[in-house]
């Protein structure tokens, strides 16, 4: 990986003896917050389908990397706390983790506003943090609570934040992508130069909704952006045993497409910068992240009945994402080893803090089994046993 | 929450199958062997005989191949191999219509739909093709060897969109069957009978009871028939209806009201479409009163069309009103699933079952 080094080489001497290490971190470490752009280059290239690619060279910055870091962390954090609730029955139902896959939700950020649409599917957690959502939030959704994002009634594939334009979360597969489409359509009436991500699975890829979708955001020149998750594995599924042609950013035929190295946060952002672009001028345009999923499937799939435990952890050891962005601000002296611990160990306790404060929201009231399915004043009425006995009318 | 305890906790005790009082097929004679299996494996020993029995046969759908999300197809793509028994790829839609077309050859094409709220993709081949297929072409082609079989109801804890019940959207249509079954041995029968008919069939199990439901299941190649329903507990004050997993749930509350002296009789209707309505109206002519029970929301739902029927048949031997504990009219719930389900309760304290000694006028 060809390092560019020049920009850091001032910063040496500004790095603090160790006599500062009292000093509060905004003082001790200038290199932290410095965003003097610097520019990496992606490990691996990009792979396009009738367009050019873009350049390897990532614009970025020291502060930017290390926020990549302190994300993935909690990111990261939030699934695994999530598993041991699963495992000790306080989040019930089903819990589709995201783990491994941290920079595809990182580097997009990055790359785009809050005003840009994402919807995704049911492996929905992490996108929803990176949408500025909160982890108490997140966790009190996952256990049915009150103070959930969704005010408890959707759970965890059902997070929405509606001032990030984060248009969740969905169970059925695949069902969110004409959706999405349609979310560009209605950016194109207003003018206001926003897009719309649409992500979806390698199991999804096969659904014959997304080609119809396609097919009009194409016709349509809308802004969207399809995003294939390619983790290799629909359920217990390998992609080449449910995919004629696994090359997924191929699939869209006449709409160009992009294979992105979906574990590297840098090159993510560098894709879905340029896809921004591409849509805002020529229409629709896929992408294909290639990245990894350690959890199964779900928290009922253990994920070694398809695939070796040698397979997950050699993934683990060359391309988690994490890592590679903890290697990389080591190597450029952005941080030291023992910042990048306090850090995770910060990360560690806003977690368990926000599950503690998750744990005490209270479940939602049971007349909420009855809000929101129809417009106020609607006045369809629900019933109890026999008909005989209203229940409520509806709101 | 005691009947909520009692649905996970225990394995059950089935209806019907505590008082001998099985009006069809499968009696086991001393030669014939029994075996104490959970639902998942008697459908399982069915979709074996099944593929045993007719070489023509195909079993597909998702995750099949390596046994099925609910085990129900162990087993099978080594027994028969990965051309008979094999994965598809994630589209309902597809499934459905490559069965179709497998089905139209002569061939017997067992599609797995994964969980039944996935089924719409595929509603309209279903609909529009699997059902019009031998009526539009004058019978020259038909589909009748498709069997579309779907995990369907309630379990605990599946949300919006695993713990749908579908049913009566399918009633809706004219020339499929639509079948459920209640209990491992009548799940074997049932099946064998709905992949041998003549006709599309959709075959809803209840995934509630794959492991929960442990029965004694004969280990022989039978068949229970379609469109006849069983009266599994018999009574004289109050005529009892429903289906699949539901019926636990009913029994309960039978036991419940015997207590109070009311005598009440269960029918298991196990094929929707076309329904038994001689069976349920003989028993209504007997008692005078209906209760119907259904986990899918009440609006629209199956025991609509029942009690319709019934009204229509008996409407002069009808001491009350029909009576209908269902779903709520809502989205299948996460968090208030305990407050939506058709619990024995709520049976037990609608007004059919707590005094039918009393007319009830509106």
């Amino acid at each position: 990986m060809a390092l560019s080094r020049l920009s850091l080489r001032s910063n040496r001497f500004l790095r603090p003896s160790t006599t500062a290490a009292a000093l509060p971190s905004s003082i001790r470490r200038h290199v932290s917050t410095d965003t003097t752009p610097i520019t990496i280059e992606t490990a691996v290239p990009f792979e396009s389908h009738l367009c050019d690619a873009p350049s390897r060279s990532v614009e970025t910055s020291s502060a930017e990397i290390l926020s990549f870091f302190r994300d993935m962390a909690r990111m990261r954090r939030m699934e695994i706390a999530a598993d041991s609730l699963y495992k000790s029955k306080l989040i019930r139902g089903f819990c589709h983790l995201y783990d491994g896959q941290e920079a595809l939700a990182v580097g997009m950020e990055a790359a785009i506003t809050r005003k840009d649409a994402i919807i995704t599917s049911y492996r929905d957690h992490c996108t929803f943090l990176g949408r500025g959502g909160e982890l108490v939030d997140a966790f009190s959704e996952l256990m049915g609570r009150k103070r959930g994002c969704s005010n408890g009634k959707g759970g965890s594939m059902h997070f929405y934040k509606k001032d990030a334009c984060f248009y969740g979360g969905h169970g059925i597969v695949g069902a969110q992508i004409p959706l999405g489409c349609g979310l560009a359509f209605a950016q194109k009436y207003s003018k206001e130069e926003f897009v719309t991500f649409t992500l979806y699975g390698d199991g999804a890829a096969n659904q014959g909704q997304l080609f119809e979708a396609l097919n009009i955001a194409a016709l349509w020149d809308l802004p969207a952006i399809l995003v294939c998750e390619n983790n290799h594995y629909g359920m217990g599924t390998a992609t080449w045993r449910s995919a004629k042609s696994p090359a997924y950013f191929k699939r869209g035929d006449y709409v160009p497409g992009l294979k992105v190295d979906g574990m590297d946060a840098l090159a993510v952002k560098q894709a879905c910068k340029f896809a921004k672009e591409h849509a805002l001028k020529n229409g629709p345009i896929v992408l294909e992240m290639d990245t990894y999923r350690y959890h199964g499937h779900s928290m009922s799939d253990p994920g070694s009945t398809y695939r070796t435990r040698d397979e997950v952890s050699g993934v683990r050891q060359v391309r988690d994402p994490i890592e590679r962005v903890r290697k990389l601000l080591l190597s450029h002296d952005i941080a030291t080893e023992k910042e990048l611990k306090d850090m995770e160990k910060e990360v560690r306790k806003e977690v368990d803090d926000a599950v503690a404060q998750a744990k005490e929201s209270p479940v939602p009231e049971p007349s909420e089994l009855f809000t929101n399915m129809y417009v106020k004043d609607c006045g369809v009425e629900s019933f109890g046993a026999d008909r005989k006995e209203l229940k409520v009318t509806l709101t | 929450m005691a009947s909520l305890l009692s649905r996970f906790c225990r394995k059950l005790a089935l209806p019907g199958s505590a008082h001998g009082s099985r009006m069809t097929s499968t009696t086991a004679c001393g030669s014939e062997t029994v075996k104490s299996l959970n639902l998942y494996s008697a459908i399982n020993q069915a979709l074996h005989i099944a593929l045993e029995t007719d070489p023509r046969s195909y079993v597909f759908g998702e995750d099949v191949g390596f046994g099925g999300v609910f085990r129900c197809t162990t087993g099978l793509a080594e027994r028969f191999g990965k051309n008979r028994v094999f994965n598809t790829p994630l589209c309902e839609q597809g499934i459905v219509g490559f069965g179709i077309g497998l089905a139209a050859m002569g061939n017997r094409a067992v599609v797995e739909i994964q969980v039944a709220d996935y089924i719409y993709p595929a509603f309209d081949q279903i609909v529009n093709e699997a059902a019009k297929f031998r009526y539009r072409s004058g019978n020259q082609f038909n589909c009748g060897g498709l069997t579309i079989r779907a995990p369907y109801g309630a379990v605990g804890h599946g949300g919006h969109y695993h713990s749908q019940s579908p049913e009566a959207f399918f009633c809706h249509v004219p020339g499929i069957k639509v079948v459920i079954p209640r209990s491992p041995r009548e799940a074997k029968g049932l099946l064998l009978s709905s992949i041998r008919d003549p006709n599309p069939v959709v075959f809803f199990e209840p995934k509630w009871l794959y492991r929960q439901a442990v029965e004694e299941v004969p280990e022989h190649d039978y068949m229970i028939p379609l469109s006849q329903a069983e009266i599994i507990r018999e009574g004289s004050d109050i005529t009892l209806v429903g289906w699949g997993a539901q019926l636990t749930v009913m029994e309960q509350a039978c036991l419940d009201a015997e207590k109070e002296g009311i005598s009440c009789e269960l029918i298991d209707l196990k094929t929707l479409l076309p329904w038994d309505k001689e069976t349920v109206e003989a028993s209504v002519k007997k008692t005078g009163r209906l209760l119907i029970s259904h986990e899918a929301p009440i609006t629209g739902g199956f025991g609509a069309e029942i009690s319709a029927t019934i009204l229509e048949r008996c409407f002069l031997k009808l001491e009350a009103p029909v009576s209908r504990v269902c779903g709520l009219d809502t989205p299948f719930p996460l968090v208030f699933e305990p407050f939506y389900m058709p619990t024995k309760n709520k049976a037990s304290s609608s007004s059919s079952l707590s005094s039918p000694s009393k007319t009830h006028i509106f």
